[in-house]
């Protein structure tokens, strides 16, 4: 991969935007990307893309204003336009009382971040990850779809307080669907090194879930005991953290751990927390104001345990970031993108013992909302859901909608996972285990 | 702009495309937010960039950069022929094209006045008006509002002749109040839900939205959810308002005649579509009230425009004839294979993305009733009104919504109101008992729906009126 900005480049610019700045204080943000994604359908590689691209953002607080510009044209006079219309931008705002200063500079741990192989991934690298998935699709009478990426991301920040930080951060992803008119599997693997993801192993597993899940039957909703595979897990934690665990929701009241913190809300089996400097995600070292990524135990044993802050809404109580900011201006607030749940003991091959009748969750697809400050989701089974018959895995069944609250389904753990896996995540990635349930909510079926 | 496309075409042609385009696009962005009675960000976003897309032995290539200089245009075209060469050594079917596409002209938004011509102040004020009125209201723990509006300029240019111009603009706006009880939070907005509605038009579409006008009653009515009933779990009739029409269009509708899922090249993402080629032309997709129509020539509608991004000029067509399914949403490519003509939705989200088959303007045709008439034609039912969550399966035929906001229909008239109010059901059923359409037509703007890998979001629109459903499974919360 050729240099995207660079450590350099980022320097010199934060040294001449910030001397040269008419603000009280200035951030500076270097965002760039060199990433390409290779997708394929009908066993064959339909669409394959690469895109190359470094913004500019600039921060300036005048007094008790704020305002952000942005640019990606990185010649002399549209790097000089950008600082002056966002002093510009901050100058036409009305004051606001509440407004932080940037963050000073923290000592921050560096992690590994960066992979040479994910960034020198060619397209040809690529089509061969996807050549044997097609094969084994193929010969078992079906079609793969899927995409296979691999990015690299660079992040520069600096500001007026002495804040100056840049990272290289790494990520690439391979995930299929299998399907032929009678059933589908799935399979995902995110990691740092591209080189690290087995697409064979990866092909193997969505194929043998899809000649597994043909033929699929009706079967009335209802509520179920269920085994849910760390890809459902996955998912249902990523929305718990968009219905709250930022600091903006609880501030705001509607998070589902609005005055809940200390109290039990989940089995006591189960913990999450943020943790980017984890080798095992996709780690970095600070967020998008350069706040050193702090470690957050957002539910410990069962135990509504903390939230996640970036500096506009750790001032509000008087504390420090965690370092979970997302670029400015940021009407979302902090959000958590490197989570984790802790994993239990109890093997893959074992979760479906001790259930009479129940339903086995591969994945589940669009989810959505329901009830943020009550954390309802809604959503669809997906790729392959089973019946369980005394303890056993033995046919397979149409998918089924869920309305389902996650914490009280979370209450009801039986079982805990042994293996996690890793997903691809909203800004990075998520860790999660199987996990067996004693009911789940089911409340429509995918039928005509 | 002339010189930079022929660099790029010539150099995707001598690298060994067989067919090549190229899109330069420059985007301007404002964001202005408010909460609170405090600023709560102003953005002044640009981006602009390339992207060359070839077919090379049959194959797709694509590659895309932020440097505008003839060397970059010229590399990077080099590089979709080389990522070209990648996907065919992969390749499920070689791609035709059909017939040469060879559009040259030049389209603008009609605009009166130039959204970012007007002061920052200006649009402040207006917000800060609304939200002071939301905050008026006692029990309103968080009030909002944002304006935003963004100008695209691109050129598309293709090695079969085309070369198109166009300047499309967009403005919006919304209000959203929050009231927060001991044990329950409730959110209304205006005039939308999810940040704002939006128009392809000047600012004098901000200037007509009546946001202060709205933003008490958005928040008394917010305030009044907290103590609501919550909506109950039967089988009733419903009437939806044309905002949550428009969804249930976008979604039950728009989604499954993008004939690219039903060839399955999005399965592994946005999935398939139940509208199989089979059902063409005598399917029973809804009740006889039933008709829509994609048309992506509706002036102020957020999916208008001139050429799509293969350079296809923006067109009407009947999807949905008195409850029979007639067409698909397709591109080159896919119509192609149908011996057919592409009708012009092929659309990307920027200069880094490549095109894909987007809804543009997919619409319900107006009914005869007014929203009156219709409730006081109601013994019993709900009446639902602006989204709060949704959700549809893989094929597009199993959904569940969530509105804002409800209200109990007994004997012709507006009852008690309700919350949390869902409805779930099977796209061909809930469609075929929708007995009224509504005569109160308004265009909506959707301007997140996405699809794709890497991620798009594009922005389409959707006219819509008020309609009446019998039968239908509502409160599934409970």
């Amino acid at each position: 991969m050729d240099e995207l900005f660079g450590r350099g480049r980022f320097e010199a610019l934060a040294d001449r935007l910030l001397n040269a700045s008419a603000a009280d204080q200035t951030e500076v943000v270097v965002i760039g990307v060199d990433a390409a994604l290779t997708r394929f359908a009908n066993s064959g590689i339909h669409q394959n893309v690469a895109e190359r691209n470094v913004q500019i953002r600039v921060r300036a607080i005048v007094g008790k204003r704020s305002g952000v510009a942005t640019t990606n044209d990185v010649s002399e006079p549209a790097l000089a336009q950008v600082l002056e219309r966002a002093v510009e931008a901050a100058k036409r705002q009305p004051e606001d009382p509440d407004l932080p200063d940037l963050p000073g500079p923290l000592p921050v741990e560096l992690v590994s971040s960066f992979s040479q192989a994910t960034a020198d991934c060619s397209p040809e690298q690529r089509a061969k990850m996807v050549r044997p998935i097609c094969a084994l699709a193929v010969e078992h009478g079906l079609k793969a779809s899927g995409a296979c990426s691999s990015e690299t991301t660079e992040i520069g920040i600096a500001n007026s307080r002495g804040v100056r930080r840049h990272e290289l951060r790494s990520s690439s992803s391979l995930l299929t669907v299998i399907l032929d008119d009678q059933g589908s599997g799935y399979a995902e693997r995110t990691a740092r090194d591209v080189e690290s993801i087995d697409a064979e192993a990866l092909g193997r597993e969505a194929v043998d879930k899809a000649v597994r899940s043909r033929g699929a039957e009706l079967i009335e909703p209802g509520e179920y005991p269920v085994v849910l595979e760390s890809y459902a897990v996955g998912e249902m934690l990523m929305y718990l953290a968009y219905m709250g665990f930022g600091a903006l929701a609880l501030q705001e009241g509607t998070s589902f751990l609005r005055g809940r913190l200390g109290q039990q809300v989940v089995d006591r089996r189960i913990s999450v927390w943020d943790d980017a400097h984890n080798p095992l995600g996709l780690p970095a070292s600070f967020d998008f104001e350069g706040v050193p990524k702090q470690k957050v135990s957002l539910i410990e044993n069962g135990v509504g345990s903390g939230v996640v802050y970036d500096t506009k809404t750790a001032s509000r109580e008087g504390g420090q970031s965690t370092g979970h900011a997302l670029p400015a201006p940021d009407t979302f607030g902090p959000f958590p993108s490197h989570l984790m749940m802790g994993a239990g003991d109890t093997p893959r091959s074992e979760l479906a013992k001790g259930i009479q009748r129940g339903l086995w969750v591969t994945r589940f697809n669009y989810v959505n909302v329901v009830k943020s400050d009550r954390a309802v989701l809604t959503g669809l089974t997906k790729d392959g859901t089973f019946l369980i018959e005394n303890g056993e895995v033995t046919r397979p069944v149409k998918n089924l909608r869920f309305t389902q609250g996650v914490l009280e389904a979370w209450s009801g753990l039986q079982a805990l996972g042994a293996e996690r896996r890793l997903m691809e995540g909203w800004g990075g990635a998520v860790l999660a285990p199987d996990m067996r349930l004693d009911r789940f909510r089911f409340t429509g079926v995918s039928h005509v | 702009m002339r010189d930079l496309t022929d660099r790029a075409l010539d150099a995707a042609s001598a690298a060994g495309a067989t067919y090549a385009d190229v899109r330069i696009e420059r985007l301007q962005r404002q964001v202005v937010s408010v909460k609170n009675g405090r600023p709560d960000g102003l953005l002044e976003d640009e981006s602009q960039g390339f992207g060359v897309r070839v077919v090379v032995d049959g194959a797709w290539g694509f590659a895309s950069s932020s440097s505008l200089d003839g060397r970059e245009i010229e590399r990077v075209a080099r590089r979709a022929v080389q990522i070209a060469r990648a996907s065919a050594l992969v390749l499920a079917e070689p791609v035709d094209l059909g017939e040469t596409i060879r559009s040259v002209g030049s389209y603008a938004t009609p605009v009166q006045i130039d959204p970012f011509s007007v002061a920052v102040d200006e649009k402040l004020a207006a917000l800060l008006e609304a939200d002071a009125a939301m905050r008026a209201v006692p029990g309103i723990a968080v009030a909002e509002g944002s304006f935003e509006c963004q100008r695209v300029r691109k050129v598309f240019a293709s090695t079969e002749g085309s070369y198109v111009e166009q300047t499309l603009v967009e403005t919006g706006a919304g209000i959203e109040a929050l009231a927060v009880g001991e044990d329950d939070a409730q959110r209304r907005s205006f005039p939308n839900s999810f940040g704002r509605q939006h128009s392809t038009a000047g600012y004098e579409y901000f200037q007509s939205m009546k946001l202060a006008e709205n933003a008490s009653r958005t928040a008394e009515e917010a305030v009044t959810l907290l103590t609501a009933k919550p909506c109950p779990n039967e089988v009733t009739t419903v009437i939806l308002d044309s905002s949550q029409a428009a969804l249930q269009v976008h979604e039950s509708c728009g989604h499954p005649i993008e004939l690219d899922r039903v060839f399955g090249t999005e399965a592994s993402y946005a999935g398939t579509s139940f509208l199989t080629l089979d059902k063409r032309g005598a399917y029973r997709y809804g009740s006889e009230q039933v008709t829509i129509a994609a048309d992506a020539t509706i002036p102020g509608a957020l999916g208008t425009f001139g050429f799509d991004d293969e350079g296809v000029p923006a067109q009407r067509t009947i999807i949905v004839d008195r409850g029979v399914f007639k067409n698909y949403l397709t591109s080159r490519e896919t119509a192609a294979r149908l011996g057919e003509s592409s009708n012009g939705t092929m659309r990307a989200d920027g200069w880094s993305r490549i095109p894909l088959i987007r809804m543009t303007n997919i619409n319900l045709e107006p009914g005869d009733w007014s929203l009156d008439d219709l409730i006081a034609d109601t013994d019993r039912g709900v009446f639902l009104q602006t989204n709060r969550s949704w959700s549809i399966d893989d094929v597009r035929l199993n959904f569940q919504f969530g509105t804002e906001i409800g209200w109990e229909i007994r004997n012709g008239k507006l009852g008690a109101m309700l919350k949390n109010a869902t409805y779930t059901g099977i796209t061909p059923r809930f469609w075929g008992a929708c007995d009224a359409v509504g005569k109160e037509w308004t265009v909506w703007g959707t301007p997140n729906c996405g699809k794709g890998q890497p991620s798009q979001s594009m922005h389409v629109g959707h006219g819509a009126a008020p309609i009446r459903v019998r039968g239908v499974q509502i409160g599934v919360m409970r």
